[in-house]
């Protein structure tokens, strides 16, 4: 049975237990990167299940090469899986990226040409949208990411952390209903990361998007989260899913909280294995 | 990429230049014998060519401008190169003189050097040079300017010598750019020598090129461009292939 | 480049100091006037011959020639780059060849194309147009292959088709790179034309030269090489502001 139609009939029928359908719904996705003419191809990711609820935050640690961006880029469209479904909001994704998905990669996304005003408009050429309304949404995302008298700068002129929020504003003025970030603050300083992950949640309340985030800081994940996915190393495989149960108006004050010391001990229970079988690998 | 084996790597470069010759063919039986001979014909006036003992005095004669070119203009080019590389602001002053003249057409400045030098080898031999030189400077600029500087910063920690320095962490790390330099500088010093011959000189194939033009010796000529060819295409493909060795270690 | 910057000015005084140089020598008579007239003398007769607009037929010929052939190798190598980058098996095989195709002697073609095409100007064109074009497209190759993946991936994101891609973000992205080939480009079209024109043509600016060389005429040979100079340097400089500005904004050198 295909996962649209089971997707649709949990819509149409809630049972007891699963309050609403899966925004993201990811069932027996296997990722295995074709080889070069001689070897063997590589099994880099699954089989994965996996749900995310509309509207939680949801994210993944794990060792690195655990194939942590590829799931990203499957379910973003970006990849395709070689086997197993995807679904989003109740249809299938393949090979090509849905409406309603905002990506922020790890790496510099900034277009080198265009100042910040055009970089974050750029999303929005297709949409059709009258200019008075474009000019809006890209006013409101200059307030809401803090760049505004930035408006005519050139990325070149900014910051990693600024271009990063560039790239996080130009997301966020096509209104995507599901947030995906690959290690958005990667290249930040930890300070940085911190203030930055404040301004995400911050972000996620406001938009009331699914947000869906790699990271390799624990710390991170287990401030930010609703729900943390473990992956072991690869080929990636979900080891444990840890609910974080904060509530929704937070702030990386949360850390003060017992439970924090908890959840980060747990996360680096199930991983510190995986990352030496990682680094043994490599 | 080196598990490819040698014929897989090569293989599509084969295949183009067999597909070029099969051009060449299908343009003789168009075009005739006035103006080509194909591909056959030309091998053979080739090795009968190079039976004839009057060719070889030419063959020197270009080898001979084209080696004292290619010396000077490597050896120019390091220097330049070197100087400007290592000193920030004379290079910020040099090196945008140095691209114009690089992008100047040096064809132009030929009767200015054939009034300097004189109608002999001299004249050959500096066209050749300062075509050669400017790349092989403006590479070898490169070179010394993207040293890592962590390279040096590691080499200083380790309390290398001035020696020492150079010959385990400049040099190694500068080699690849600069070969490049020289790659492209060989090329380019060729082409200026044989321009110097072909437009006045007495000697050399530049010159029997020219001449089998004026009297539409089309044999000669297609010999004589086709040696050349070969000439110049085998020596770049070997640096070619030492160009990429050293790159891929860096 | 700033215009007065520290370097900028110490170059000024470089260039003006090589100037005085040549006067001196060619005044004092180390160079003698017979191989070259001093600076000023150049100069003068270079005002001259702009004024007599004897030799302007001969300019408009290779200028406009030189132009035409820029133009198709701008044309067809930037096509020729884009189509090659996208097969990656054509691309390597290619590689050898464009490495050792400057080492070829084009201008041994030239009596062939003769034959070809008689004796107007399309054989000048055609050569001029052979050296420019691979300029182009190992330019175009190199500016296409920087455009950095994370832009591509945020194309597909904002679902661009391969046409928008390619219009909005390959484009603008690999244009600086461009330009540096179409700069080579220019080079090699004055280069292909005037050789040419050196070789074996009724008129042209090289015809002018070479026939000015061989009847001892300074005064107009000198001219016509500072002419051809000026406009060379003249076009360099402007793709080269081009360049620098698109790279500047962007924090690259």
């Amino acid at each position: 049975m295909s996962v649209t139609r089971v997707a649709a009939a949990s819509a149409m029928s809630p049972q007891a237990g699963q309050a609403e359908a899966a925004h993201v719904q990811l069932t027996g996705v296997t990722k295995v990167f074709a080889g070069v003419q001689g070897s063997d191809g590589v099994h880099a990711l699954g089989p994965i299940d996996l749900e995310l609820r509309r509207g939680e935050f949801f994210a993944v640690v794990g060792p690195s090469g655990c194939g942590k961006s590829t799931l990203l880029e499957v379910i973003a469209g970006l990849t395709q899986a070689s086997a197993g479904d995807v679904a989003f909001e109740g249809r299938a994704i393949a090979g090509h990226v849905p409406d309603g998905i905002g990506v922020v990669f790890q790496e510099d996304a900034c277009f080198p040409w265009l100042n910040i005003t055009e970089n974050i408009a750029f999303g929005l050429h297709k949409a059709g949208l009258p200019a008075a309304e474009v000019h809006a949404r890209v006013e409101q995302a200059l307030t809401m990411m803090g760049l505004t008298g930035f408006a005519h700068h050139y990325p070149a002129q900014l910051s990693g952390g600024m271009r990063q929020r560039v790239c996080i504003a130009r997301t966020l003025v096509t209104r995507p209903r599901l947030i995906l970030l690959d290690e958005p603050f990667g290249a930040l300083d930890q300070q940085t990361r911190l203030i930055m992950g404040e301004e995400l949640l911050r972000l996620w309340r406001e938009t009331r998007a699914t947000v869906f985030l790699i990271t390799h800081a624990l710390d991170e994940a287990a401030m930010l989260a609703d729900r943390i996915g473990v992956m072991s190393a690869r080929p990636g495989r979900l080891l444990d899913i840890v609910e974080t149960r904060w509530p929704r108006e937070r702030d990386s004050r949360i850390v003060e909280d017992p439970a924090f010391g908890a959840i980060t001990a747990r996360l680096w229970r199930s991983l510190r294995e995986e990352s030496l079988k990682a680094i043994g690998k490599a | 990429m080196n598990f490819i084996p040698f014929y897989q790597r090569w293989r599509g470069t084969i295949l183009l230049i067999l597909a070029l010759v099969i051009g060449w063919q299908l343009l003789y039986a168009a075009i005739g014998e006035v103006a080509m001979r194909s591909p056959l014909e030309t091998l053979h006036d080739s090795f009968v060519l190079l039976a004839k003992p009057s060719f070889w005095p030419h063959v020197q004669e270009t080898l001979a401008a084209f080696a004292m070119a290619l010396v000077i203009a490597v050896v120019s080019g390091l220097v330049i190169g070197l100087a400007l590389g290592f000193n920030r602001l004379a290079n910020e002053v040099m090196e945008p003189m140095l691209v114009a003249f690089y992008a100047l057409p040096k064809v132009t400045l030929y009767p200015i050097i054939l009034l300097s030098f004189g109608l002999g080898i001299s004249a050959k031999v500096a066209f050749g040079a300062i075509h050669g030189v400017v790349p092989i400077a403006l590479f070898t600029i490169n070179a010394v300017r993207n040293i890592k500087p962590i390279l040096i910063k590691t080499g200083r920690v380790m309390n290398f010598s001035a020696w020492d320095m150079s010959r385990r962490v400049l040099i190694p790390a500068a080699l690849p750019e600069i070969f490049s330099g020289i790659r492209v500088g060989f090329a380019l010093t060729l082409i200026g020598t044989l321009l110097g011959e072909m437009f006045a000189s007495q000697r050399g194939l530049g010159y029997m090129l020219m001449t089998a033009i004026g009297l539409h010796n089309v044999e000669t000529i297609m010999a004589v461009t086709f040696m050349l060819i070969v000439f110049a295409a085998a020596i770049s493909s070997i640096l070619l292939a030492i160009d990429r060795r050293l790159h891929k270690r860096a | 480049m700033r215009f007065f910057g520290k370097a900028a000015l110490l170059r000024i005084a470089v260039v003006l100091a090589l100037i005085a140089l040549l006067e001196l020598l060619c005044r004092t008579g180390v160079i003698d006037n017979f191989t070259m007239p001093p600076p000023s003398r150049i100069a003068q007769d270079f005002w001259h011959l702009l004024i007599a607009g004897k030799h302007f037929a001969a300019i408009l010929k290779t200028l406009g020639n030189a132009a035409i052939a820029f133009g198709l190798a701008i044309v067809v190598g930037i096509i020729a780059g884009a189509v090659i980058h996208g097969f990656a098996g054509l691309r390597e095989a290619l590689e050898p060849l464009f490495a050792t195709y400057y080492a070829v002697p084009v201008f041994a073609f030239y009596p062939l194309l003769i034959v070809l095409f008689g004796l107007g100007e399309i054989p000048q064109i055609i050569i001029a147009f052979m050296l420019g074009v691979i300029a182009v497209i190992m330019n175009t190759l190199n500016g296409l292959d920087r455009v950095p993946r994370v832009l591509l991936k945020t194309a597909r994101v904002n679902r661009l088709t391969p046409s928008e891609t390619a219009l909005r973000i390959t484009l603008p992205y690999a244009t600086p790179y461009v330009l540096t080939g179409a700069k080579l480009a220019i080079a090699y079209a004055l280069i292909g034309i005037i050789g040419s024109e050196f070789i074996m043509s009724k008129g042209g600016m090289g015809f002018e030269i070479a026939f000015a060389y061989t009847n001892f005429d300074n005064a107009t040979m000198y001219p016509l090489i500072l002419l051809i100079l000026v406009a060379s340097i003249a076009a360099n400089s402007v793709l080269g502001y081009w360049e620098r500005t698109l790279l500047g904004r962007r924090g690259q050198q």
